[in-house]
């Protein structure tokens, strides 16, 4: 007789297991060298908490009321919980503070997608160190341990989540138009975007820029194409490129000017990291300034988040080709 | 070995999505030699449902793919990239009824919601709702024509091109919710890791000129 496991969980044998820790221990060892602690907090939290960093609760998926009534909410993400740690734990202590972690996360999966609703991010929250030097210092501790984790092809998608919007703003776009651009532009469907930016009333430069934005990524020259209304942003992730090339890791870099990421506390710059070996983005994370503001303590923050399970995917895809 | 790889859909929109590969220098011959044959790698193309496209794409399982605007509507959780309207595979979602009577109205006013059979539950779903109707959605797989003239749905949901199905059936289109067209659609990270060669593929379709006029 078979007794069953929620879909979108699983079960972890000693093989797996052992490479799982593996893995994990080399991205530590990178994180750790650079200062960063590993911390834990609850898998469970107010939901009122969550709901104060994303109004969304960053997406949670899971809830349940506690003896008094209260909802709790299992984590979607680690994020909001250490904003909430640093404003509670760390009230005196001088930044910057750097923290990462391996924790589970639960979300609810859409359909027979074949996506897991529990999964182990590992990730690393940089606060008190604004752009560019923040941006570029997360990423490039994340390209470096996943070289240390053994994978050579990843690269990572960099642009500004708040860019679009920005540039719809300095267009003079009506208010009433740049929801429905913003949620096309977030579904991925360029087609909509083309339609609904043709029938904007704005000078033609201005609607070819609006089209031509989402679509440009590449090296550092496409950062050369979308000046003008948009240069401050543009700025800071030539900026943080040219920290990246110091390190030496910037050839792993492609700009993407028109990603966009779905949670809601991205302030500006976002970024996504991607392997051959896998069709779904290994990773991600960015820049959000006004998070740990919520929480009563303004600081600036950046961070990341690893899908460990997808790097592994990508780790053995890395050693079958050797 | 093609340095992308494109799912194409068997079915309706098959034959002109194979004339297009031909126009843009793909030679399909063996596709169109081979019924059985699901895997071209020598021209990177694989066939398959046209309902499953969006799933080899979203997976990685293929770089590209062409699939209808239904599809996508259906299965909106896909996390595809849509790339272009290819223009051709025109179908019109429409609402369908017996001929004659109220069919839809009879049952809201007196029942409170109407009976839908479709293959298109979400789209059907989401129509009705934003319309300000509730409807019971019944989910079929197969000739959905045969769910009003039973008694099983007072209506159905349905895409057609030409109403011959509808017709043949007795049933009347009542509403249009919409025009389909094939779209090209792309995977997240293959769009970024490919970017170069799937905007050539996308400027050479733009070239073509068969890209629906907006």
């Amino acid at each position: 007789m078979i007794h069953p496991v929620p879909p979108g969980t699983r079960d972890v044998l000693p093989d797996e297991m052992r490479e799982l820790r593996s893995l994990t221990e080399r991205l530590l060892s990178v994180w750790g060298d650079a200062g960063y602690g590993e911390v834990w907090t609850p898998t469970l939290e107010y939901e009122e908490v969550l709901q104060r960093g994303d109004r969304r609760a960053a997406g949670a998926g899971f809830r349940t009321f506690d003896d008094h009534g209260n909802v709790l909410a299992l984590r979607s993400d680690m994020t909001i919980p250490i904003a909430r740690m640093v404003a509670n734990r760390y009230q005196h202590v001088e930044p910057p503070i750097r923290l990462c972690y391996f924790s589970h996360a639960y979300r609810m999966v859409k359909g027979r997608s074949g996506q897991p609703r529990e999964f182990l991010q590992g990730g690393l929250e940089l606060i008190g160190v604004p752009a560019p030097h923040g941006d570029a210092e997360v990423i490039a501790l994340v390209l470096e341990a996943l070289s240390a984790a053994g994978l050579g092809r990843h690269r990572l998608g960099l642009g500004d989540g708040a860019l679009y919007g920005r540039l719809l703003e300095n267009l003079e776009v009506p208010e009433a138009e740049r929801g429905p651009l913003l949620e096309a532009l977030a579904r991925r469907d360029l087609v909509e975007l083309g339609t609904r930016v043709d029938r904007l009333r704005v000078s033609p430069a201005s609607r070819a820029l609006l089209e031509r934005l989402p679509r440009l990524r590449g090296g550092i020259e496409v950062l050369g194409q979308a000046d003008g209304p948009v240069s401050a942003a543009v700025e800071n992730l030539r900026a943080v490129y040219e920290l990246l090339a110091e390190r030496g890791v910037a050839d792993r870099v492609i700009f993407d000017l028109g990603l966009v990421r779905e949670l809601g506390y991205y302030t500006g710059m976002v970024f996504e990291v991607y392997d051959p070996a896998v069709g779904f983005a290994v990773g991600g994370g960015g820049r959000y300034d006004d998070l740990l503001g919520r929480f009563g303590r303004e600081l600036p923050a950046c961070g990341v988040g690893l899908d460990v399970h997808r790097v592994h995917i990508a780790q053995l895809e890395e050693e079958r080709q050797k | 070995m093609s340095e992308l790889m494109i799912a194409v859909p068997r079915g309706a929109l098959f034959g002109e999505s194979l004339d297009l590969l031909d126009r843009l220098g793909i030679d399909t011959t063996p596709v169109r030699d081979n019924d059985r044959r699901l895997i071209f790698p020598e021209i990177g193309v694989i066939t398959m449902r046209p309902s499953d496209v969006a799933a080899y794409v979203e997976h990685g399982a293929a770089d590209l793919g062409i699939t209808g605007k239904d599809v996508l509507l259906e299965q909106a959780e896909r996390e595809v990239y849509e790339l272009l309207d290819l223009g051709y595979g025109a179908c019109r979602m429409v609402v369908a009824a017996r001929d004659g009577d109220d069919p839809l109205g009879e049952p809201l006013r007196r029942r409170g919601s109407v009976r839908i059979a479709t293959k298109y539950p979400r789209i059907a779903g989401e129509y009705f709702t934003s319309t300000g109707r509730q409807a019971e959605i019944v989910e079929v797989k197969g000739s959905v024509e045969l769910a009003p003239l039973t008694g099983l749905a007072d209506a159905i949901v349905d895409l057609t091109a030409t109403g011959t199905t509808l017709r043949e059936n007795h049933l009347v289109e009542r509403e249009q919710i919409g025009v389909m067209t094939a779209r090209l659609i792309a995977n997240p990270v293959a769009h970024k890791l490919k970017a170069a060669a799937i905007d050539a593929f996308v400027e050479r379709i733009r070239g073509l000129d068969i890209v629906a006029p907006r």
